[in-house]
Parts: structure tokens; C-alpha cells; sequence
């Protein structure tokens, strides 16, 4: 495919990393909303997660917030929260409609991975006289956190992928060439931008799925042969 | 509100239109899902690639794909084909997964028992096999079907009319009204659809109520 070269000429051109819409500045960028959208969806959803999970109420709730704000269009919240906000707050804009997109799959996984939890494993601790607050930072908590880890890892994916629409509204990113391509009719800038994004999706993804398997206790790694069978994500 | 009143024809055109982009990409996503998530499921070594290039075609956002594939495949972008085929690849990156683990959650012994009285393989499949998979099936079925309506809106960006128009008219007109009416619009189809299909699981699906509802979890939604 020419287009393929033409675009790999484009993004190793020096011309693309100079100046204010650098390629780095615009990844920086992205990283930046990203990570503001998913520590914020994080201090909100982790907390709320581990409650639920921890008292095994409010379940309900949390799966039909989940399903509401999947229903809900990233694309057509931005545009809402741009006007309702001014265009002076379209950062503030950006990063509320990421915030939102963020919190369903972390949620799920703060809860779902205390859920996952043998109930004797957490009965047991109790019975040896640990306190509740015990019971949840020391055998909830770690146990939990590969599946924390999991959710984290759809929410970064979803964000870095949605971030890309920023650009709609001037907000950069690495939406800008994507969207700027598709003006100009130039589709290798539109397929280099892609390429750049879907590169560092994948980046993200493999790191994610690294810390997903680092955040296995030893415990539970020693008594593999003992524990059940839990399906983790690949 | 009156922009509402005002344009009621205007939105249920668009929802018309919405409603078919999808829901022609939902279907579509499934059927090609089923052989591949069985493929993956079936064959251990194909497993690992298909699951790794389902997983790769989400991290392509929407609107770089929806401006490759009519290049690539050469139909002009604006065609409502162009947004079915991308809204397709992303509902197949999504319900493969779904497919496979659906096959991994039905318990070995029923398989066995099943080849035990005398299932072949093709009757095993569709007697025993899938409909044991069906609730797993339909839990990513949802959830595909929740994030294509409202992924579809991206469209409009490559100038596929749907209930995204109201997003880029109403931001440059700046009324408020026409956005909101564009997202209660797409959350509301979205939900119905939702709601149809567990329905629809419901009837077709008794065995699955007893389940304990742990096995649903929410998996990835839409990249967009």
C-alpha cells in the first residue's frame, strides 16, 4: 500500500517534530488527558468499588450507572459540556467527559475483584480476629487487585482511544492530524495520526497487562495449585 | 426546548438512520463472531491471534478508521457502507472475546456427557454447547450493541448523517437543546435495544436466571 509509505515518510519527516503542534507535544498531550481523566475516575470509582464490593450493596446501582453511561455518546457529551461550560473551559470540558467514560470499567473492576474473592478466604480472616479494616486492606485489597488492575486497563484503553475527538474541539491531542488530515483530503497525515495512536494504545495495553500480572500476591501465586480457577484477562 | 418541538421530524429521521447504521453492524458483528470465537476457542494455537488481532483492531480509534477503510477498500467515506463495515469490525473486536469465553464457561463434563449419549460434533455445538455459552454470548452482545449506537455518532465526522448531525449542528449553531435531544436520543435507543435483547434472552434463555450474576462483568466498552 503507497498510502502506508507515504504515511511512515510523513511521521519520520523532522518537520512533523519541530514547532508548537510537534508530534511529541501532541502525544504529551494525550498522555496528559488521559492520565488527568483516568486519576480522577479512579479517586471517584476505586473507593465506591471496594464499598460495594466490601458490604456487597449498591451492586445494582453501580451495573446500571454502568449500562447509562455506556448508552451515553462520548462524542455528543463533549460537544454538551463544551457549550454548557464557555469555550474557555474546554479543557475542563474534555476531561469531565473522560471522567465518565472512565468510571464504569474501574468500578467494575474495584468490585467485581473483591467479588471474585473465595467468601472462606475472607470468613476465615474475620475468624482469626482481624478487624474489618484488617480484613479489607490486608486480605481484600491485595486480593482484589488484579481485577482493579484489569478495569484500569479498559479505562485507559477506552480514554487514550476517545481523547482523539478532543481535537474536534481544538483541543489538540493526536486527534489533530487525524481531523486536520481529513480537511486538507491529505490521508496520510489522517493515517499517521492513526498509526500514532494506535501504537501508543498498544504501548499503554502491554504495560497494563504487565502491572495486571505483577499485582498477583505471592500467596496466592504459592497456592495456585489450591485456588480456583479465575479467568483473568488475557 | 422548543428546538425539540420544533424539529421532531427532523430527529426521528436521524434516529431511523441511526437505528438502521447499527443495528445492521450489531448483526453483522455477531454472525462473523460466532465461527471466530469458536475458532479461537476451539483450536489453542489460533487462539492467542485471533484474540491478539480482535484486540488490535479496537485500539484503531474510530475516526482514523472510518477515513482508512474507504481508501483501503475504495467506496467513498461518506457512505452509510463505510460506517457499517468500521462499526462491524468493532462489534467482531468485541463479541469474539464474549464468543470464546462463552465456549470456556461451559463445564467440561456436561461436553462430555453430551458426546457420552451420542452428540456429534455439529449437534454437540448447537445443542449443548451454545446455548450452555448463550448467557456469556449475550452479555458481550449487549454490551456491543450499547457502544455501536453510541460509537455510530462518529460518523457524522466523515459526513455520515445519523443522530450525530445534532452534535455538529448544534455546536455550530450553539443550541444546547439539539445536543441534548442528540444524546437523550442515542441513550434511549440504546437502552431500548438493551432491553430487547435481555428480553430476548430471557424467553429464549430460562436456564441463565439461576446463574449467579457475578459471570457478568462489564467488559470494555467503546473506542472511540
Amino acid at each position: 500500500m503507497n498510502l502506508l509509505s507515504e504515511a511512515f515518510a510523513w511521521l519520520t519527516d523532522p518537520e512533523q517534530w519541530t514547532g508548537p503542534n510537534a508530534l511529541q507535544h501532541l502525544l504529551f498531550q494525550q498522555l496528559y488527558f488521559t492520565a488527568i481523566a483516568v486519576g480522577i475516575a479512579a479517586v471517584i470509582a476505586v473507593p465506591l468499588g471496594w464499598a460495594i464490593g466490601h458490604t456487597g450493596k449498591g451492586r445494582e446501582v453501580a451495573v446500571a450507572f454502568a449500562g447509562a453511561a455506556r448508552a451515553v455518546p462520548s462524542f455528543g457529551l463533549l460537544v454538551l459540556l463544551v457549550l454548557l461550560f464557555g469555550v474557555l473551559h474546554k479543557p475542563e470540558a474534555a476531561v469531565v467527559t473522560f471522567v465518565i467514560l472512565a468510571i464504569p470499567p474501574l468500578l467494575a473492576g474495584a468490585y467485581s475483584g473483591f467479588e471474585a474473592i473465595d467468601r472462606r478466604t475472607v470468613d476465615a480472616a474475620r475468624a482469626v480476629g482481624m478487624t474489618e479494616a484488617q480484613v479489607l486492606w490486608r486480605v481484600e485489597v491485595p486480593l482484589g487487585l488484579p481485577l482493579l488492575v484489569g478495569g484500569l486497563r479498559s479505562a485507559v484503553l477506552q480514554v487514550v482511544a476517545t481523547v482523539t475527538i478532543a481535537a474536534y474541539v481544538n483541543l489538540g491531542g493526536l486527534g489533530l492530524p487525524i481531523i486536520t488530515g481529513l480537511s486538507l483530503r491529505r490521508y496520510e497525515v489522517v493515517l499517521g495520526g492513526a498509526v500514532l495512536v494506535a501504537v501508543l494504545a498498544l504501548v499503554l495495553d502491554a504495560l497494563l497487562a504487565l502491572a495486571q500480572r505483577a499485582a498477583v500476591p505471592h500467596g496466592v501465586l504459592a497456592a495456585q495449585g489450591h485456588a480456583p480457577r479465575r479467568r483473568t484477562e488475557s | 426546548m422548543d428546538w425539540v418541538s420544533d424539529n421532531l421530524d427532523l430527529i426521528g429521521s436521524l434516529t431511523l438512520d441511526h437505528l438502521r447504521q447499527s443495528v445492521i453492524a450489531i448483526v453483522a458483528g455477531f454472525l462473523l463472531s460466532l465461527p471466530l470465537g469458536w475458532v479461537a476457542w476451539r483450536y489453542r494455537l489460533l487462539r492467542g491471534w485471533v484474540i491478539t488481532v480482535t484486540g488490535l483492531l479496537y485500539t484503531i480509534p474510530s475516526l482514523a478508521l472510518l477515513m482508512i477503510l474507504p481508501v483501503v477498500a475504495g467506496y467513498p467515506a461518506t457512505s452509510e457502507t463505510n460506517l457499517v463495515i468500521a462499526l462491524t469490525i468493532y462489534a467482531v473486536a468485541i463479541m469474539v472475546r464474549a464468543v470464546t469465553d462463552g465456549l470456556d464457561s461451559v463445564d467440561p463434563a456436561v461436553r462430555r456427557a453430551a458426546t457420552a449419549v451420542g452428540y456429534g460434533d455439529a449437534r454437540r455445538f448447537w445443542a449443548v454447547d451454545l446455548p450452555l455459552a448463550g448467557p456469556v454470548i449475550l452479555a458481550g452482545l449487549r454490551v456491543t450493541a450499547v457502544s455501536t449506537i453510541s460509537l455510530a455518532t462518529v460518523g457524522i465526522l466523515v459526513g455520515v448523517t445519523n443522530l450525530g448531525y445534532l452534535f455538529t449542528n448544534g455546536l455550530q449553531r450553539r443550541i444546547i437543546p439539539e445536543v441534548l435531544a442528540g444524546i437523550v436520543a442515542v441513550a434511549l435507543i440504546a437502552l431500548l435495544v438493551d432491553l430487547l435483547l435481555m428480553l430476548a434472552g430471557r424467553s429464549l434463555m430460562p436456564w441463565a436466571r439461576s446463574k449467579t450474576p457475578a459471570r457478568r462483568r462489564a467488559s470494555a466498552g467503546a473506542a472511540a
